[in-house]
């Protein structure tokens, strides 16, 4: 897996707090069996009207925000439905880092498992960030994951990851992998607690046939 | 051992190891899947060669792109759903796990199947990448929803690798007053707490208001609670919450009864046990609730006045009341009851099941529905559907002018062909008002179902409680 040391880019604000999933990803794109395709559904009601016409006025259709690959996000970003779509399509659309006050839990979740690093930052500096993000000419913004630092032109920071979520970043982490080397205790947990509680041995198979 | 709370019991009696100082790995009891967030786990499956773990403990529905038309044989007409669904029951097969699938009796939506089925018990932890997963603390168990890389997780190994979330206890007594409920008073506690008021906790709720809930009551109200943003929601399990297990868990009834309660017996909060946060409402406070924004925090009494954001706090609740109300357009301050609506929806995993039927059912027996309407009852389940046409409800709602449809997710995220035009105005049972969620411009007002059943009869948003149940 690649490493994820440094993410370095140009940021634009997303001024919408409680930004729900179902706006970052519509359900008409939800209908794959794969991942792929997604950057055309990326926010696509706030980026396109409704005859499908680009919206200029909306901050990632704006030449000077053509190559955006980090958002300044409102509070409880990414709230809602648990669809990882939201996740796959900011990464399709060039999106590698997202930073805000806070996030909702399931997306928070899907982005790390995915490496799409979120940042998590006090109100205050979120707006200054922000602010830095409108002027074309100062919204650079660098982040260093495994010191765990941000710089832009007024903020520098430092955020908190989670030691097993650092590590995902800058090792790459096969979650299945890992945890399958507990099997022999997952195998033996089961057996304890079946042996506890009968009735929750195979429930759905033996739901389903009774039926 | 120290006072532990149910939600500290339910995570230690899963903890299959300790990975870190906040991580778990959690055994998942049962997990559930639709066809939309599971195919990209099967996929990463066949990729990485790996089998599923324990493909009893895991049960599938075709629910959110399953056309609803009354017809009898059900055909998906788009084609990429089409292959959602014949792509789910291929995974199914193949992994022997068991599935309700396109023209299953007894399709539905995942969270209504499951607990009227006997598939969720008190003390399990349940999963499915579904928000709306925390419906099944209603009984005792602790349900949440997940992504998709998470649901491959489980189905490889059937655990997750869970952060523990803080603990927060809402304490409701009193009595809802007649013509509210439960969906009024999962609105009035958004309201109150906000949609990130319980953003990193896990709910238990309490109190003699909650008591006095039915079970699916108590299923409506777990299930909106994500909508403040938590990750679980709880009740202790009482003896209305056994009855409801043991009537449609025959193999517990038979077999396992005494072992069972005995079990069941731990599944509460320790005297003493601390909770990180609480908050106590009232329900003699609740009135019907309607939203008027586009999250379902910003919501009034029906017979309330909608906000003007000038006299909200300066930030960023005025900024999205300031959004919310143009993508809504409504006129702050003035009333919102009185608005016209062209389309009501009752249905949902929220409000999709039987009581909510009849509740709606009894508003609308009598009346019929208001020029310029339409409107809609999807019933959660083909069990529910069943039962709604044995008591002849579907003859209530159809002599009304309601279209009676067949079970799914339907209109609450309009993913299958069941999508609201732009400007259409919906008065819905559903638990999510977000921009565009039933239809790019449609607007959606979240309420209970007799509300609903009231905005249809009326064409307008009105206080069910000036209607009189009619014979």
């Amino acid at each position: 897996m690649t490493r994820h040391v440094r993410i370095d880019g140009r940021a634009a604000a997303l001024r919408i707090e409680n930004l729900d999933t179902d706006q970052i990803m519509p359900k008409q794109f939800l209908r794959g069996i794969d991942k792929s395709g997604l950057d055309a559904g990326l926010l696509h009601d706030l980026r396109f009207d409704a005859s499908g016409a680009v919206r200029p006025d909306f901050v990632l259709n704006r030449a000077e925000h053509k190559d955006t690959s980090i958002l300044i996000g409102g509070s409880n970003f990414g709230c809602g439905s648990s669809r990882e779509h939201a996740v796959w399509g900011l990464q399709q659309f060039g999106i590698r880092a997202v930073v805000a006050s806070s996030y909702a839990e399931i997306f928070y979740s899907n982005a790390m498992n995915n490496r799409l690093l979120l940042v998590t930052l006090p109100p205050q500096l979120v707006a200054k960030l922000m602010d830095d993000a409108d002027d074309p000419s100062g919204n650079a913004i660098e982040i260093d994951i495994s010191a765990q630092t941000l710089r832009s032109r007024s903020v520098q920071a430092t955020f908190e990851l989670m030691p097993r979520h650092r590590q995902m970043f800058l090792e790459g982490l096969d979650s299945i992998g890992l945890s399958l080397t507990h099997q022999a205790q997952i195998a033996a947990f089961a057996r304890d607690h079946w042996a506890r509680q009968p009735w929750l041995r195979d429930v759905a198979a033996a739901t389903k046939r009774r039926l | 051992m120290s006072s532990r709370t149910l939600y500290r019991k339910l995570v230690e009696s899963h903890t299959a190891a300790t990975l870190d100082a906040q991580n778990v790995l959690l055994f998942c009891d049962l997990h559930l899947m639709n066809e939309y967030t599971s195919p990209q786990a099967f996929a990463g499956l066949y990729e990485a060669q790996r089998g599923v773990a324990m493909p009893g403990q895991n049960v599938a529905v075709v629910s959110h792109i399953i056309p609803t038309q009354p017809t009898r044989i059900r055909v998906i007409a788009d084609t990429a759903s089409a292959l959602q669904a014949t792509n789910l029951k291929k995974n199914c097969d193949h992994f022997g796990i068991p599935l309700f699938d396109t023209n299953d009796a007894l399709q539905g939506i995942e969270h209504v199947v499951a607990p009227e089925h006997g598939m969720i018990r008190p003390g399990m932890v349940v999963i499915c990448g579904d928000s709306h997963t925390t419906t099944y603390g209603a009984l005792g168990a602790l349900g949440f929803g997940i992504g998709t890389t998470e649901v491959e997780h489980v189905l490889a190994t059937q655990t997750l690798v869970y952060r523990v979330a803080k603990d927060m206890r809402i304490r409701i007594d009193g009595a809802l007053p007649v013509g509210t409920t439960a969906k009024d008073l999962v609105l009035a506690v958004i309201g109150r707490i906000g949609a990130q008021g319980a953003r990193g906790y896990v709910v238990e709720y309490c109190g003699s208001a909650i008591d006095a809930l039915s079970i699916e009551a108590r299923f409506t109200l777990c299930n909106m609670t994500v909508e403040a943003g938590s990750r679980g929601a709880l009740i202790a399990p009482d003896r209305k919450a056994v009855d409801y297990v043991m009537a449609r868990a025959p193999d517990i009834a038979t077999l396992h009864r005494e072992a069972a309660l005995n079990a069941w017996r731990d599944l509460h909060s320790d005297d003493g046990a601390e909770f990180d946060t609480e908050h106590r409402f009232d329900a003699g406070d609740v009135a019907p609730q309607v939203t008027w924004g586009t999250s379902p925090d910003q919501v009034v009494a029906i017979d309330g006045r909608i906000p003007q954001p000038a006299e909200l706090p300066d930030g960023p609740v005025r900024s999205s009341a300031d959004r919310a109300l143009h993508y809504t357009q409504l006129k702050a301050g003035s009333l919102i009851e009185g608005t016209p609506v062209q389309h009501v929806f009752i249905g949902s995993c929220t409000n999709g099941r039987i009581e909510d039927l009849r509740a709606a059912a009894s508003i609308v027996r009598g009346r019929h529905v208001a020029p310029g309407v339409r409107a809609m009852v999807v019933p959660g389940s083909g069990a529910v559907k069943a039962a709604a046409e044995a008591e002849g409800l579907d003859q209530v709602f159809t002599q009304a002018g309601f279209e009676w449809r067949k079970p799914g997710c339907s209109m609450c995220l309009a993913m299958n062909d069941d999508v609201l035009a732009d400007g259409v105005r919906c008065a819905s049972t559903t638990n999510r008002n977000f921009e565009g969620r039933q239809g790019r411009g449609a607007i959606t007002h979240l309420m209970g179902p007799a509300m609903a059943a009231a905005a249809a009869v009326t064409g307008r948003l009105t206080d069910v409680r000036r209607l009189e149940i009619l014979q």
